[in-house]
């Protein structure tokens, strides 16, 4: 049987009990004797600490114990998991705050009690005395270093990564036309719609740990938690039960994942911990805040021949496990899909007085996608080329496949882009779009609103390596499990992986009796879910397993019949032998075998974005019309749940462009504490989004020929809206240089255009009318 | 200091069933539903009222189980997702979402089946604009809302009534 599962919008396993209320997500979890866990967490944002005193709080009936820094000895420090380069030691977390809290959020001790209510009744019984320091407040702060985080380091900046290609500098200095500009995006983040939580279980009688609601990246988790608890690996089980998404913030290694364990050993009973949203808020890795001084040089006929620039990122007050990741990636994946010969951009990373950064979908290509994009934009506007034209001129042409970027250093890294045709994606887009036809209104005044549009073109990397692994096993009714070190966070891997299996074992799919993900009792060696590597490392890993199994079949059926492996043939569940020999899966039920695949290249799947707004210049709302994208995914395993990514990874790049925004004041106190104020999209916000997603440039470096896809939807929101609104409102010289793009934002931009021309004494061109205002 | 808790007698309907339940004055409905009814579908997501993954039906109307203190169903029929399912099949609108993949990590689910539940029982007719301004109370941060829109105009027709 030919299956053709791959390929198929095949509805997923998992909604089966998802729409039944039926999912098993950490804090639907119970345990005998279970106490509950609430943080006591720094109400001020930079300090440092004089003396912490539970009593109060211990006398409260119900709370069973007060964790401080002062009972666990260290404390341990969280090492970073992706770029741990030893310049960034200094910067790391401890587990819990000591000597200083850097962060409004921070924990400094741990409540266990009878109820989370009681836990937090007694959060206000905890007297915690701090000798307040002056907090730095952001990146022109910490440049100033007359505040510092960390005094024995006596510098904010953790490190500068560079980006190079070919010589900036050079091809500045002989470039005919030169524009620099400052961008900045907003600091905020992948608010999951389930808060984190863990429940950890401790065995004293057989020294095991088992800790559940693990997510992301449980193998390296239990490593770091085996080193600072002292316990063996395999002495720690994290369970991965159903989760309520990630998007890079969820699961990484918190001081949570540290210290709810170690307080069920500390006083031998199941710990439950579960934050509430306002915790969530200040206590998430928090992402995205960056302002970049950039300049493109450009030839007179609209080739660009270099970009230069410099980035300021804020890292917040720690060095967290992937919080190196957005920073580097500034630098290095700027100039985009096009082709860009000299490159330098370095990119500085300040600690400041916030909660700590980590990666957010598309982490960095955001930014610098808004950056990018902008100024691609005004150089077009500039040089009096066409927006399209100025692109599609510069764009990687596919000859140029594999594609060099610019080299990072240090941590020196090169990576290439394996793949695609970007034109090609490009003109699918505008066609699609109907860019040639919606052209005639840009910068029309239709009905009170201005109309623009903008198109724009994005790479999105996938794949991470370095290895992924999966097992299939055999059972007793002959179907097969499969058993994958890859992680779910809601992106549908029990149903992909099943189509996947199904294929090769060229079985029916309802053979495959379930897709087990995550938790590290599944396989020898996993390594989980970020940078859109499932399906790729996770679906590879799974064709060698299958191989592997087959390989094993016949090895088991070959030793029964007293032939070689050779004449086995496995034809679906059917063995067969010499001289008409028979049997089924069921004969070789319990029969087990893993594959991994190992990778050192990324994938890129490529595309492009197009906009078409309505904006109102008297009160800076903004409706969208219509938004394209296009994004070519090399082989598609289910183009329904590849939709479903796409989409969704639009609408939060639209809810940064737009929405959403993490705000301090001077004190470092966060005032966005709940969902009243962290504006997220709703279903009303952006209802007219469409999403095409093809399968034309497969990608060489795995076996499937398949891309990861989970990030290019958000890539180039950023941009496309800031150019939209911009292209909208031109009349007003309105040119956005940050995010997001809220109403009141737009209206200002609007009075200052029509300032600066009352200044100038002339209209900035168009069509506009004094008389249009009174409207 | 308290040494006691204060503890209040609350009896009322959950999905057909009587529950009778002692709970702390300022619990929530939703955790009295998740943890002392162990009924888990209803999910909390952010505890003020915002979200609305904690929807539930009280007297037929959708309510934020998160908004609400236990005490204060006394005596009413709530009905969660778990009485908006059977273990046989999935209900015609659960089918739909499944079939236009209106879920992916399936947490605002129930609140968002239950939300549109009360909403298609009310108005069969309702169109695309009239589903988005009800379901824009319900927060998801997987899907973009398209799919779950049309996930909801397509099991319509389950609720049309019959002609008489």
């Amino acid at each position: 049987m030919r299956n053709t599962f791959i390929g198929s919008p095949v509805e997923r396993r998992e909604d089966l009990r998802f729409v039944r209320g039926r999912g098993e997500y950490v804090d639907d979890l119970d345990s005998d004797g279970l106490l509950h866990a609430v943080i006591f967490r720094s109400g001020v944002a930079h300090g440092r600490i004089r003396s912490i005193d539970a009593t109060a709080a211990l006398k409260i009936a119900g709370v069973h114990a007060v964790i401080t820094a002062q009972d666990i000895p260290g404390p341990p420090v969280i090492p970073m998991r992706l770029q741990p380069l030893p310049e960034f030691k200094p910067f790391e977390q401890p587990v819990i705050a000591a000597g200083k809290v850097r962060y409004v959020g921070e924990p400094m001790a741990v409540v266990l009690a009878d109820s989370t209510a009681i836990g937090e009744d007694a959060l206000e019984h905890i007297a915690v005395d701090i000798e307040p320091l002056p907090p730095v407040t952001g990146c022109a702060a910490a440049a100033r270093g007359d505040r510092l985080l960390f005094e024995a380091e006596r510098t904010n900046r953790a490190m500068t990564f560079v980006a190079v290609r070919g010589d900036a500098d050079a091809a500045f200095a002989q470039a005919p036309y030169v524009r620099r500009e400052t961008f900045r995006t907003q600091r905020h983040y992948g608010l999951t719609m389930e808060p984190r939580g863990l429940l950890a279980q401790w065995d004293a009688a057989t020294g095991r740990l088992t800790v559940s609601g693990a997510a992301k990246v449980p193998f390296f988790n239990r490593r770091i938690l085996a080193k600072q608890i002292g316990l063996p690996e395999d002495a720690i089980d994290m369970v991965e039960n159903d989760v309520g998404g990630g998007f890079g913030a969820r699961g990484e290694f918190y001081p949570e994942d540290f210290l709810i364990p170690f307080a069920a050993r500390h006083v031998g009973r199941p710990v439950k911990w579960i934050e509430d949203r306002r915790e969530n808020l200040m206590a998430m890795n928090h992402a995205r805040e960056a302002e970049v001084d950039v300049e493109i040089a450009c030839s007179r006929d609209g080739i660009i021949l270099g970009l230069r620039g410099h980035a300021d990122v804020d890292m917040g007050a720690y060095m967290r496990t992937n919080g190196a990741v957005g920073a580097r990636n500034i630098a290095q994946f700027m100039s985009g899909p096009y082709a860009i010969a000299d490159i330098r951009i370095d990119s500085s990373l300040w600690m400041t007085n916030k909660t700590p950064v980590g990666t957010y979908r598309g982490p960095g290509r955001f930014e610098t996608d808004f950056f990018r994009e902008r100024l691609l934009d005004m150089v077009a506007a500039d040089l009096g080329i066409d927006r399209v034209e100025f692109r599609r001129r510069n764009l990687i042409p596919a000859s140029a496949m594999p594609y060099a970027l610019a080299t990072i250093t240090p941590f020196e890294s090169k990576d290439e882009i394996d793949s695609g045709d970007y034109r090609v994606t490009l003109d699918r887009c505008l066609a699609e779009f109907g860019w040639a036809e919606k052209s005639k209104l840009q910068g029309r005044l239709v009905d009170g609103r201005y109309h623009g549009l903008a198109v724009g073109c994005f790479i999105e990397g996938g794949a991470a390596g370095p290895k992924e692994t999966a097992r299939l096993e055999i059972n007793p009714d002959g179907s097969v499990s499969v058993f994958m070190g890859s992680s779910a966070v809601g992106q549908g891997v029990e149903t992909v992986f099943a189509q996947v299996a199904a294929d090769a074992l060229e079985i029916p799919i309802d053979r495959i009796a379930g897709v087990f993900h995550g938790s590290t009792a599944y396989v020898s060696d996993g390594y989980g879910a970020y940078h859109s590597r499932s399906v790729v490392m996770g679906g590879s890993a799974l064709l060698d397993a299958v191989k592997n199994l087959h390989e094993a079949i016949g090895v088991a059926a070959a030793r029964r019949w007293g032939c070689t492996p050779g004449e086995i043939r496995i034809t679906e569940d059917n063995v067969g032998g010499p001289g008409g020999a028979a049997l089924t899966f069921t004969t070789f039920a319990g029969l087990s075998a893993e594959g991994i695949f190992l990778n050192k290249k990324h994938t890129y799947t490529c595309g492009a974005h197009a906009a078409h707004v309505a904006v109102d210049a008297r009160t800076g709302q903004v409706e969208i019309i219509d938004y394209l994208t296009v994004a070519d995914c090399g082989r598609i395993i289910n183009p329904m749940t590849l939709r479903g990514q796409v989409i969704g990874s639009l609408v939060q790049g639209l809810g940064g462009a737009m929405l959403e925004n993490l705000v301090y004041d001077e004190a470092g106190q966060l005032l966005t504490g709940s969902l009243a104020d962290y504006l997220l999209p709703t279903a009303s916000d952006f209802p007219n989004l469409r999403a095409i997603v093809t399968d034309m440039f497969p990608s060489p470096i795995n076996p499937l020929g398949a891309k990861g896809a989970g990030e290019g939807g958000i890539i180039s929101a950023g941009g496309i809206m800031a150019n939209a609104v911009a292209n909208a409102l031109r009349d007003f010289a309105v040119e956005p240089r940050e995010l997001p793009l809220t109403p009141p934002k737009i209206w200002e931009m609007v009075q200052a255009g029509r300032l600066q021309e009352r200044h100038s004494g002339a209209a900035a061109g168009g069509t506009r009318n004094p008389g249009d205002f009174a409207r | 200091m308290q040494s006691r808790l204060v503890i209040m007698p609350v009896r009322f309907e959950v999905n057909g069933n009587s529950v009778s339940v002692e709970v702390e004055p300022r619990m929530t409905l939703a955790d009295c539903l998740r943890h002392v009814l162990r009924l888990t579908g209803t999910h909390v997501g952010c505890e003020h009222g915002v979200c609305g993954a904690c929807t539930i039906l009280v007297n037929g109307a959708a309510v934020r189980a998160c908004l609400m203190l236990a005490v204060q169903a006394e005596g009413s029929e709530v009905v969660t997702i778990e009485g908006l399912s059977n273990d046989d099949a999935l209900t015609p609108l659960q089918a739909s979402f499944r079939r236009h993949h209106a879920l992916q990590c399936g947490f605002c689910t129930p609140g968002m089946i239950t939300t549109a539940h009360a909403l298609l029982s009310e108005e069969p007719d309702a169109d695309a604009d009239r589903i988005r301004e009800v379901l824009s109370g319900n927060l998801c941060r997987c899907t973009g809302y398209i799919s779950i829109i049309d996930a909801v105009l397509d099991a319509r027709t389950a609720y049309k009534k019959p002609p008489p």
